[in-house]
């Protein structure tokens, strides 16, 4: 396989994954609203911050309320990590790597670009549609994750897809995690015992993870509990370690990879011991930021090795 | 209420569907009984569906304007354009007779030029030619042909024959279109290939991939690789295309590299990787920028030393365009008579050459009738149009003309042939059209079943061209004996 085409791989699948969180993300912020008394008040804005845009929301929008949020999020198409953004950045890619990939991912892609446009003109960012739309999206984004999973020949290409889409899902896991420390955090909720968790609740469904916890850890939803989960379960496939050991696998079966298995080992993103995270305020969200910063150099990695071929 | 052949008014030219009499033709016959059973909202809406379809499969392509580049949608009308299977066959063995000349002509261009010394086409032709390429002398490609593939543009004439309008012998495009039209039409109008007559043109892929193959003849597996000039470029989806249906690499320049040992190498992640065969959709003066453009940031160092070497194939070969000249296409029956000794299978267009006084005397005089093309120009572009033209144009090009006569030709204006095609919402009126077959020739022939068939969807025009406002429509070859 080329380089730049692995390159493009790689990006076509932590964009597709980054298209499916964002959607993810936005349903279950409008599910929370919901559930929460009036006037606890939760920030939109959260969803900025956990994508690290504050400087690029504050260039385009004065008020941060949910109307400018979400439409940052999604459809404002000169917002470089929007869902309109990130869609076209598939396409993109994909355009550029039609020769490698099945045929009708191109097609799948296509549809769903149409359907995104088509439907955030007819308005569906509002509340009343706006769940039926992210559904879609959610779906078809799954669409072709089967599709290519069931489809694509398991070689070299399919271990660049999956580097991609594991990175970028272990990257978000920690985004969506420590949103929710930082949401507790802002608020004072001692009156109200059930906030917790609803806000934890939430955060399980942003990773489509609360059904997997329940069966695995506990009926009742804990913060602790929810962190050590979507951090460490070795089972669940959008926890960090889970993502990790998926990544390390896929490298070993990669040409050369074999020469960047110490380096990546050496970053020692699952094994550091979850414990400290008894306590969830900062010393978490330290450990969230550490976590991308690994990920990051994980990405640097990759690189150097596969990319940049001179 | 159903189309009404009778009130669709054909007889000014030939066209394909529906005879002087307002009758279908033999094989359009089951197609035009089809269309009339259908209401005019169901048109609208196959021609809807057809639309839908091309958004989906991301068929595109790009035109250049000066607001930077735009991805169009691929414009497709419903009504497809048949052709007997009979009248094909006869047509196909022309355009392999063709191309075999045409390759035989450029080896002997840069090896003994024994044509020219024995007098059949002059020494002119290639002293100023724009694509006669120094460096491919002396040079003897695989089975000693140089162009591979080529797309050759055919018309038909008031009299219902075909004639080459011109020959593609650089990097023709279009096979994509002619093999996504019919997918589309197999979704809009499935009916009418329950009948199995009209024959599939999907073998093409597996036939280029094969003359590509054969051009690497010591291995068997060889790596083969498309060569684009990036996204940019408008046939860049076709590229993908091909690369897809073949399951070879699309590669850019940067993504290739001359060894030390004048091999090719392409960069993978596994390190570098040998290149046998390069099918490169770039022009020759992009290939290599130690030899032609030194500004090239396309194509790759030292390729055309690899080439002359013999270590890497190029489809098609450099210097192939020197036969891709409208003045070498004047003396192209008189290339077939000497090489091959054969009469032509399908004529020419009947042509003037300004390089001759008297031709082109003649074109002058004659200005407002004729069409006049430079030599070396694709696309439509740089030709005059007789009579759809002002005096200030036609003044303007005799201008050009006396300038560098070598690099005009003119021709009669031809009533090309016309097909019914959809107009508004639901109306069908004649459109002209023209055909482009795609031809191989490596160790074998090929030549595509029917082609891709391009319309001037606006009344009255000639121009077919997509980058200028053409349309196209599926092309189907029909056996009629098909019961």
């Amino acid at each position: 396989m080329l380089s730049r085409v692995a390159e493009r791989i790689y990006w076509t699948s932590r964009y597709l994954q980054r298209v499916e969180s964002s959607a993810r993300l936005v349903n279950v912020y409008t599910n929370l609203l919901m559930d929460l008394p009036k006037d606890i008040n939760i920030s939109w804005f959260n969803l900025v911050t956990l994508n690290n845009a504050e400087s690029e929301y504050e260039t385009r929008y004065k008020i941060k309320d949910e109307r400018n949020v979400v439409k940052f999020i999604v459809a404002d198409d000169t917002n470089p990590s929007s869902l309109l953004v990130s869609l076209s950045m598939v396409r993109e890619n994909l355009r550029t790597t039609r020769d490698v990939m099945p045929e009708n991912a191109w097609e799948l892609i296509n549809e769903l670009t149409t359907f995104a446009h088509q439907s955030i003109k007819e308005g569906g960012l509002n509340r009343g549609k706006r769940h039926e739309f992210l559904t879609q999206v959610i779906n078809q984004c799954q669409l072709m994750q089967g599709y290519i999973a069931s489809t694509l020949s398991h070689d070299e290409v399919w271990d660049m897809w999956c580097i991609g889409r594991d990175l970028e899902c272990a990257d978000m896991s920690t985004r969506i995690l420590d949103a929710g420390a930082n949401l507790l955090l802002a608020q004072d909720y001692k009156e109200k015992s059930h906030v917790p968790l609803v806000v934890w609740g939430n955060v399980l469904r942003s990773s489509g993870a609360d059904h997997a916890y329940r069966r695995n850890v506990a009926a009742s939803v804990k913060g602790a509990k929810v962190a050590n989960f979507l951090i460490s379960d070795p089972h669940f496939p959008r926890s960090v370690h889970y993502c990790i050991n998926s990544i390390e696998g896929a490298v070993k079966r990669l040409p050369k990879g074999r020469k960047i298995m110490s380096a990546v080992k050496s970053l020692n993103i699952t094994k550091e011991s979850p414990e400290i995270i008894n306590e969830l305020d900062y010393p978490l969200s330290n450990y969230c930021n550490d976590l991308q910063l690994k990920l990051d150099q994980l990405h640097s990695i990759f690189t150097l090795n596969w990319f940049s071929v001179k | 209420m159903g189309i009404n052949w009778k009130e669709y008014q054909a007889n000014f030219f030939y066209d394909e569907l529906i005879n002087e009499n307002s009758n279908a033709r033999l094989p359009a016959k089951r197609l035009a009984s089809y269309l009339q059973s259908l209401n005019q909202n169901e048109l609208q809406r196959r021609q809807q569906l057809a639309d839908t379809a091309i958004q989906d499969m991301g068929i595109t392509f790009t035109v250049y304007t000066e607001e930077g580049n735009i991805d169009r949608s691929w414009p497709f009308d419903i009504i497809p354009r048949p052709i007997s299977a009979k009248q094909w066959s006869v047509t196909a063995d022309g355009l392999k007779q063709r191309l075999q000349a045409l390759n035989l002509f450029i080896d002997d261009l840069y090896h003994d030029q024994k044509i020219i010394k024995d007098g059949i086409v002059p020494r002119h032709i290639i002293e100023n030619s724009a694509n006669f390429r120094k460096e491919c002398v002396g040079i003897s490609p695989p089975h000693n042909v140089w162009a591979h593939i080529c797309g050759t543009d055919l018309v038909r004439d008031g009299d219902g024959e075909f004639y080459v309008l011109e020959d593609n012998l650089r990097v023709p495009s279009g096979v994509s279109y002619m093999l996504e039209n019919r997918s589309i039409t197999k979704r809009v109008l499935p009916e009418l290939f329950e009948q199995g007559n009209i024959l599939p043109v999907s073998d093409y892929s597996n036939q280029l991939f094969n003359t590509l193959s054969d051009l690497a003849p010591h291995t068997d597996k060889p790596e083969i690789v498309i060569l684009t000039p990036g996204i940019y470029n408008s046939a860049y989806f076709e590229h993908a295309f091909l690369a897809q249906q073949m399951g070879v690499e699309l590669v850019e320049g940067s993504d290739l590299s001359v060894g030390k040992n004048g091999y090719v190498y392409m960069k993978t992640i596994s390190g570098f990787e040998k290149v046998d065969v390069i099918y490169r959709r770039i022009d020759d003066l992009f290939l290599d920028p130690t030899v032609f453009n030194k500004d090239s940031v396309l194509g790759v160092p030292g390729l055309m030393k690899a080439w002359q070497s013999g270590k890497v194939a190029l489809a098609n070969a450099p210097g192939a365009g020197v036969a891709d000249d409208k003045v070498v296409y004047a003396y192209v029956p008189q290339i077939i008579k000497y090489y091959l000794d054969e009469d032509p299978v399908i004529s020419n267009v009947e042509t003037f050459l300004c390089s001759d006084k008297k031709q082109r005397d003649y074109v002058i005089k004659n200005i407002a009738e004729l069409v006049v093309k430079p030599a070396n120009e694709s696309g439509g572009y740089g030709m005059l149009v007789g009579p759809h033209s002002t005096k200030k144009e036609q003044s303007e090009f005799i201008e050009l003309i006396k300038k560098n006569p070598r690099n005009y030709i003119g021709q009669p204006t031809l009533s090309l042939s016309t097909a019914p095609t959809l107009v508004g919402a639901d109306k069908l009126e004649p459109r002209h059209l023209d055909l482009r077959p795609f031809v191989l020739q490596g160790k074998s022939s090929y030549v595509t079943t029917g082609g891709l068939t391009r319309v001037a969807m606006k009344k009255g025009s000639l121009v077919v061209n997509s980058s200028q406002g053409g349309g196209s429509k599926d092309t189907w070859i029909v056996d009629t004996e098909v019961k």
